[in-house]
């Protein structure tokens, strides 16, 4: 990435190095504060008397006898069992992300090429069907789902994130695949490839940086998910959303709220490792496809 | 005072646990059909719950407790075979399963498996059985003790008296905002406008009919009554469930609260505020407005159901879980305290004194009518720009009728 | 492309798409124009715990025999959509006559729960929709400036907003926000006033949302114009630098022109979804200043009697909103689709 077009100017960069830092300030202070504040107690924490107590923790320490404790996490791994959640909460994340994809990469790419008026008139309807909330979609599956004893069961919920996600992903990729230029793969189908070829000889290849942040959409859907896992997950396959919301209760009980924060900030870890790695595939992508072209 | 709390006991609990003496434990090794239970999230449930589920004995037994449960019970009742065997639900959601017809009447389940069962628990509609209550709830003052002490009031029995008494804390400079409540709009303040409306002997509906009445002498003074109060409370009332009105109590920024008993037990223990805030708190009596003499609250019971479309075998084996579950077998150091137990056994804690105190006094029970729910939600949608200022009385409660009988005419009730 | 190719290619996506969207629209559809049979209600005794009281119930056996004839209900047409909690026709019109100037009539007009709720959402939408683009294409610009070891780390952070579970934010955030909060104290130190609380006042609460919406959707631009950025032509935009283009022109003329499809999908995304507004007015408990169309939804089904002819319409108005609120948007994507072959 050093070209002569990445060079800046003193100034640009003072300017552009201070908004990114307050971005950055102000993206991930509510995570540090939730953070900081899992290792207190929940008077703590959520203190009415003063914010302080948050960072200081006087509760804390009358209660536990040390400033910081791990009591949230105990109560949520150990006690809980929010492991059983997070396996579920893979499962569901993996399929919906590979199957969202798989679906989505065939038909976006056919709407970014065909140039037909229908594709506009699919893309359209997908749209208006995204329109609808997912809540009335939601309370309109459990009749059926009950009657054909579909509900609770992992596959369905895989199923129903990938279908109410997928107006988006076509959305999305269909304008990554907008921005390819069509002569790649119509030249290389002028050299005796059929369309299917093409796609997967030219197309793959150079598709990643719209690809993974697509599926960086569609697993973010799928793992924070409440409407949809809340209402048609049982006990046993619930994933970790309805679980941390089980932890809170309708009547919030006392040390649970504890859990769900401890749960809530745990999970977060897997995903910057997951960052880490894809964030190095967008760029590949880059110097795979679309420079060359 | 000790002598009338004591008086006050005999005859709540006269009322609740009945006289009859305890019967034999029954065995509740359930071996035919199923059990599944969907209910509400929260402890005194779940004991329930795995009360039941643990007398399956070699059969299919779940539950699924969420706070979801009323947008699925139904669903999960009207298939056939039905998914749930039994809901959980109080005596405002049982409605809505009745209006459905999805549960079944249970006196031939009484009376081959439930002898045992006291007749107050037997919630009865029209001479037929629909469900077993096992717990019961309401609202009632909740007090700091030193903090009146300083002031040198009684303990208020009127919402006159909490005026006053807040008015003189403020003058003192002690609390800034003494008076605490579950003032948030929609569901939490409705019920606070149903208790105040029935306390200032209001009725919401002409007798026998769904057709509303509230915009009257009685709605306008329970209104008033309510914005009197919000002057006393945090600016933030109207965003105030009963989950930030305990963490604002335990705070210790509140000195007087209407409260559900379900929620003195954190209040009172020592986790999460400071000794002098857990120490000197105390459930007082419910409190009246104006000279109705009606206290303005209303009693809540929770209980279970048996669902319509299942087999007999499965009706019978979910029965004899549930009655087992809500016996006075359930009774123990741990479950004790975690609910107003209507079954026999049941030792009141101080924490009790409140719902007890509520029965005691002749409360209403919250109405058991079929569209009782779509005028709660109108008036937890429209209220609140009254309490802001923002219209007269007189017009919020316009815009509930409004709102109600557009609802009303949708459901069928009115045309 | 071929027509049989088209087919096979978007088929997945249309099955999954016609089973779990399509069909349930067409139901929501018919239940919102079919109202529930006329209740047959009788006065009945109900004893409990708390003694017996006078009271009334359905009267089943009678009610029965209508819903068998119909199953679907009573058929009212557009009853529900001009109802008083939805459209309000009468009650406009009669507002209308009777008002005494334009003031008087938009007064009640915003006494009634549909308008007031559009009021809102309409003014949330075209505030957060241009912040969040302009927010995440700014953030993507600066990214993309960031040595390559600290992309990834700047990438997780700046996603942060999206990633922690919305329900357990929420709860943390409304109690940042409280008077006694660090957000709210922080407000009333810079306001410098004492009794300044967020959640107690109308427009402070809508700025607090809109506050909310914008950091909340901003990662999402911010990824999209990032992705984009790595497919930037940098052979144009070297010509543009030997061309003696300053850095600005290059990114009006270079940069902007190549996001343009990935800004009208954020923008389409933004507007349907700022338009349906919801998690945020749960999670601040901001009912009582401030509602939205998804909320009613919400309430409706949420209630202890579910609304659901309402809930359906309330759903179709939604669709309807959305389809006139992004038909510019609409229309420019349907002139790039200029029939080839």
């Amino acid at each position: 990435m050093s070209s002569i077009a990445t060079k800046r100017p003193l100034p640009v960069m003072v300017i552009a190095t201070v908004f990114l830092l307050l971005w950055l300030v102000i993206a991930a202070f509510p995570f540090l504060w939730t953070t900081w504040g899992s290792f207190k107690v929940e008077g703590d924490f959520f203190s009415k008397a003063n914010w302080l107590n948050a960072i200081i923790g006087p509760l804390t320490t009358a209660e536990t006898g040390a400033s910081f404790t791990g009591q949230g996490y105990y109560g949520a791994w150990v006690q809980e069992e929010f492991w059983r959640a997070a396996m579920n909460t893979v499962i569901v994340c993996v399929c919906v992300v590979s199957i969202s994809l798989t679906c989505g990469t065939l038909g976006g790419y056919a709407l970014a090429r065909s140039g037909f008026r229908y594709a506009f008139w699919f893309l359209f309807f997908a749209l208006i069907f995204r329109a609808m909330p997912p809540i009335t979609l939601v309370s309109g599956y459990l009749l059926p789902f009950f009657e054909w004893n579909l509900w609770g069961h992992l596959y369905t919920t895989i199923i129903v994130l990938v279908a109410i996600n997928q107006p988006f992903t076509l959305w999305m990729l269909h304008s990554f695949f907008k921005n390819i230029p069509a002569d790649l793969d119509e030249s290389a189908m002028v050299d005796g490839c059929n369309r299917f070829q093409a796609f997967r000889h030219v197309i793959i290849p150079i598709m990643w940086p719209g690809v993974i942040t697509t599926g960086l959409f569609s697993f973010l859907l799928a793992y924070n998910d409440f409407a949809v896992t809340i209402m048609l997950l049982t006990k046993e396959n619930q994933t970790m959303v309805p679980k941390i919301v089980s932890f809170l209760g309708t009547t919030q009980t006392k040390g649970n709220v504890m859990f769900a924060v401890a749960a809530a900030v745990s999970i977060t870890a897997p995903l910057f490792v997951m960052i880490m790695f894809f964030q190095r595939q967008i760029v590949s992508g880059l110097t795979a496809g679309a420079v060359k072209g | 005072m000790n002598m009338m709390k004591t008086a006050l006991f005999g005859t709540a609990m006269a009322v609740l646990t009945g006289t009859t003496a305890l019967a034999g434990g029954h065995g509740c090794a359930v071996t035919e059909g199923r059990i599944n239970i969907v209910g509400n999230e929260f402890p005194a449930i779940q004991s329930v719950a795995a009360a039941a589920l643990a007398c399956a004995d070699g059969i299919t037994a779940e539950s699924n407790l969420t706070s979801e449960h009323q947008t699925i019970n139904v669903a999960g009742m009207q298939g056939n075979p039905a998914e749930y065997t039994s809901a959980i639900i109080a005596n405002s959601s049982i409605v809505a399963l009745i209006n459905e017809d999805v549960i079944r009447p249970l006196d031939d389940l009484v009376a081959e498996y439930g002898q045992d069962i006291p007749a107050r628990q037997l919630i009865t509609i029209d001479g037929k059985v629909m469900a077993v209550a096992f717990m019961a709830n309401a609202q009632h003052l909740v007090y700091r003790k030193d903090v009146l002490e300083q002031i040198g009031m009684d303990v208020p029995t009127s919402y006159e008296e909490v005026l006053a008494a807040a008015e003189k804390i403020r003058a003192e400079g002690i609390m800034e905002n003494p008076v605490g409540g579950a003032y948030a709009a929609g569901w939490n303040l409705a019920e606070e406008f149903v208790n105040m409306y029935l306390g200032a002997g209001g009725a919401f509906f002409e007798p026998g009919t769904p057709n509303v009445s509230i915009n009257n002498a009685q709605g306008v003074a329970a209104l008033e009554m309510m914005k009197a109060l919000t002057e006393y409370m945090n600016p933030d009332f109207l965003t105030h469930d009963s989950n930030a009105t305990s963490a604002e109590w335990e705070a210790g920024n509140v000195a007087l609260m209407n409260m559900w008993g379900s929620r003195t037990g954190v209040l009172m223990d020592d986790e999460g505020s400071a000794m002098e805030v857990y120490s000197n708190t105390v459930a007082g009596g419910p409190l009246t407005v104006g000279d109705s003499g009606v206290p303005a609250s209303t009693l809540w019971w929770d209980g279970w159901t048996v669902a319509k479309n299942i087999s007999d075998e499965e009706a019978a084996a979910t029965f004899q879980a549930l009655a087992h579950a809500t016996s006075p077998a359930l009774l123990n150091d741990e479950t004790m305290s975690q609910a107003v137990w209507l079954m026999d056994g049941f030792e009141p804690e101080p924490v009790n004194e409140g719902v007890l105190a509520t029965v005691a006094a002749g409360a209403n029970p919250y109405p058991m009518l079929p569209f009782m729910g779509l005028l709660h939600s109108a008036l937890g949608d429209n209220l609140a720009d009254y309490l802001q200022g923002n219209e007269s009385a007189e017009q919020a409660l316009a815009d509930v009728e409004a709102a109600y009988t557009a609802a009303a005419k949708e459901q069928g009730y009115l045309q | 492309m071929k027509h049989s190719t088209f087919f096979w290619f978007v088929l997945p996506s249309a099955i999954l798409m016609l089973l779990f969207i399509a069909l349930p629209i067409v139901s929501v559809v018919t239940q919102s124009v079919y109202a529930a049979h006329e209740q047959v209600v009788v006065t009945v005794e109900n004893c409990g715990p708390f003694g017996c009281t006078q009271t009334t119930a359905i009267d089943q056996e009678a009610t029965q025999a209508l819903r068998e004839a119909e199953p679907l209900g009573k058929y009212v047409g557009t009853d529900i959509y001009t109802d008083r909690n939805h459209l309000a026709f009468a009650e406009v019109g009669g507002a209308w006559r009777e008002a005494e100037g334009l003031p008087d009539f938009g007064a009640a007009l915003m006494n009634l729960p549909f308008y007031r709720a559009m009021a809102f959402t309409l003014t949330y939408t075209f505030i957060v929709t241009p912040l969040t683009i302009i927010a995440g294409f700014a953030i993507a610009l600066v990214v993309n400036t960031v040595a390559q070891w600290l992309k990834g780390p700047t990438i997780f952070l700046s996603l942060l907003p999206m990633v922690v579970t919305p329900i357990v934010g929420g709860l943390a955030l409304f109690w940042m926000v409280d008077a006694r909060g660090i957000l709210g104290g922080a407000l009333q130190w810079l306001a410098d006033d004492p009794t300044l609380s967020v959640k107690a006042d109308t427009t402070l609460m809508w700025i607090m949302l809109m506050v909310y919406g914008v950091w909340h959707s901003a990662p999402f631009a911010f990824v999209v114009f990032y992705a984009g950025l790595q497919t930037v032509n940098q052979d144009t935009i070297e010509a543009a630098i030997i061309d003696g283009a300053s850095r600005w022109e290059r990114i009006r003329y270079v940069v902007i022109p190549h996001l343009v499809p990935l800004t009208t999908f954020v923008a389409l995304i933004q507007l349907m979804d700022n338009f349906r507004v919801f998690e945020p007015l749960v999670s601040f408990q901001a009912q009582a200043h401030a509602q939205s169309l998804s909320y009613f939804i919400f309430s409706d089904l949420g209630g202890e009697t579910r609304l659901l002819s309402s809930a359906a319409a309330t759903s179709v108005l939604t669709i309807i909103g959305v389809a006139i609120l992004l038909s510019p948007v609409l229309v420019r994507t349907y002139r790039d689709f200029t029939p080839r072959t």
